[in-house]
């Protein structure tokens, strides 16, 4: 039910980013997903892929600091108000969502997102409750 | 319990007192007896008769330990050597070792200072002290020896090493002090750990630890290994050795044994005098001592004082513990900047590695300070706030001990040059010619 995402802490300095690709490429590890948030002087940089714990080992060899986080991905139709009607369920449970972005590829129709959820647990079967699909490692 | 009332519990005016004849007497002494002393007197037009008071201290000049290998190894002794009955000597990690030699009074006003450490530890006769420093040249092992006899304790001359052997007798002895460098104590407390020995099948209550730089995180770990409160003494061979200073059931600064040596803090580089509570190079005047009485010894050791009475009921001046080194010292805006300040900061958050790098620059006539620190490997950094929140925290602690507010910039764990020997910690780009 759980996605495993990859954060990577990012310093700002031009270059800093296709390092980080070029580890990614290097060891052949598939980003499914990114989102990059900013400060003045440091990132964080958010990602799925296809082999996390691989992904975290050889960005820390590789000087990066990162870790893992668990996320949910959701999959919705593509129509206006579907991602309204996850959140509000969310919201209904007090369920406090820190952030969302977008898978790169999701089915035909379709959308994916993952989201940061306070409790995942709970997120999780309010969702599964409400019949909105959660995606796994392996689906993505 | 307090040693010696009368020295460590006097009314200021009366120490001072004290003070000024043994300074009086001291500067005749080596006027007449050290050919230094008397050129480097005579350099700055001064004779013994000139000290009057004790603000007049600031007339005599600095001694430095060059002064001592210039004159290896007995050209400052200003006893004869008929009256020397002990010569200590440190290795020198370049050149010629410094030599110091003891009168006996010396040799009892040593162990007098160090009585006075080990009651501030709690000892008194009926204590088992078990001497870890080692013995020779080296002032820690004798001197702390003599010191625990003066007192009338039982003393185990152990010297240092031979672990297995320290653990057996501290258990069969029953030892009650420990004296030795902290990090001889730590590897004691990892053996004890190892070997299985609980504190409880050990009698030790206090341990004096001296002779190097530790940190505080350090103490508490040996506090809490061999189950004791752990006390700093200070002290240097060119003063006299251990014994100089020792903290106090307080664990807030250490007692100078002013009745023997008059403490002043200096700024490192313009040798101006500075107020109480600054933080500056420390320098004693040995007012007690016939065998090598110094002057104005510029220890090099970085640390303030604190004038205030102590809870412990002595009114002696404290020193803190010695924050670094003065010939690390940079001046930033001004203000004097320590790298083994920094350190201390950043090796209190496990979030962060024990590397740093400190870069001072010069950017429209004022000085830039930035400090990069590693973000420890494996830390959960999904979250803004959290690297946010924490570089708030590190941020406000290093305003809080170095005075001023610099750059703090957070890189990856081993973005950072590891240490191959001495790391180079400090990249000063600011072209000093153009400050004066
Ligand atoms: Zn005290």
């Amino acid at each position: 039910m759980f996605i495993k995402q990859v954060s990577v802490f990012l310093e700002n300095e031009t270059g800093r980013l296709s390092d980080y690709t070029k580890i990614l490429t290097d060891n052949h590890i598939d980003m499914k997903a990114v989102c990059i948030a900013d400060t003045v002087d440091f990132g964080i940089l958010r990602c799925i892929v296809d082999d996390p714990e691989k992904a975290v080992n050889v960005l820390n060899e590789n000087g990066f600091t990162a870790s893992i986080t668990t996320v949910l991905a959701v999959s919705f139709e593509n129509v206006p108000g579907a991602l309204h009607s996850v959140l509000e369920k969310l919201a209904d449970e007090d369920i406090g969502v820190d952030y969302i972005y977008s898978m790169i590829r999701s089915e035909t129709g379709k959308a994916a997102l993952i989201f940061k959820v306070g409790d995942p647990e709970k997120a999780g079967e309010v969702l599964k409750e409400n019949n909105i699909s959660l995606l796994c490692m392996k689906d993505i | 319990m307090i040693w010696n009332k009368t020295a460590e519990c006097a009314e200021r005016k009366e120490l001072e007192k004290i003070q000024l004849t043994k300074l009086k007497r001291t500067v005749e002494r080596i006027y007449k007896n050290v050919e230094t002393y008397r050129d480097k007197m005579q350099q700055k037009g001064i004779a013994p008769g000139d000290i009057t008071s004790l603000e007049d201290l600031k007339k005599l000049p600095f001694t430095t330990k060059d002064d001592l290998r210039e004159n290896y190894p007995y050209g400052m002794f200003a006893s004869p050597l008929s009256e020397i009955v002990r010569i200590h000597a440190s290795s020198g990690t370049t050149g010629k070792p410094t030599v110091v030699g003891y009168t006996r009074r010396d040799l009892e006003n040593w162990a007098e200072c160090i009585a006075r450490c080990f009651a501030m530890a709690g000892g008194d006769k009926s204590s088992v002290v078990q001497v870890a420093y080692g013995y020779g040249l080296f002032t820690g092992g004798l001197g702390a020896h003599g010191g625990a006899e003066y007192m009338g304790a039982s003393v185990i001359p152990m010297s240092s090493g031979n672990t297995q052997k320290q653990i057996l007798l501290m258990k069969d002895f029953k030892s009650t002090i420990l004296c030795c460098t902290p990090s001889y104590a730590l590897t004691i407390s990892e053996a004890l750990k190892k070997a299985g020995t609980t504190t409880d099948e050990l009698a030790l209550e206090s341990g004096i630890f001296g002779a190097e730089p530790w940190t505080a995180g350090m103490k508490k770990e040996i506090e809490k290994g061999l189950g004791i409160k752990a006390y700093d003494i200070y002290g240097l061979s060119e003063i006299m050795g251990p014994g100089v200073a020792c903290s106090c059931s307080e664990d807030n600064g250490m007692h100078i044994m002013e009745d023997m040596f008059i403490a002043e803090t200096i700024d490192p580089k313009t040798e101006e005098v500075l107020p109480y509570g600054e933080k500056g190079e420390i320098v004693f005047t040995t007012i007690g001592k016939e065998g090598i009485p110094l002057i104005r010894y510029r220890t090099r050791d970085i640390c303030s004082l604190m004038p205030e009475k102590c809870g412990c009921g002595r009114t002696t001046l404290r020193m803190s513990r010695v924050m670094g080194r003065s010939d690390d010292m940079l001046i930033i805006r001004g203000v004097n900047v320590f790298p083994s300040q920094i350190e201390s900061v950043i090796s209190g958050f496990a979030e962060l590695t024990l590397n740093y790098k400190i870069l001072v620059g010069r950017k429209d006539n004022k000085d830039t300070f930035e400090v990069h620190v590693e973000l420890a490997e494996g830390l959960a950094i999904d979250d803004i706030k959290f690297v946010e929140e924490l570089r708030k925290r590190v941020d406000h602690d290093l305003r809080a001990v170095l005075g001023i507010g610099c750059t703090l910039r957070f890189l990856s764990e081993g973005t950072l040059p590891r240490s191959e020997g001495k790391a180079v910690r400090v990249e000063d780009t600011r072209n000093l010619s153009e400050r004066v």
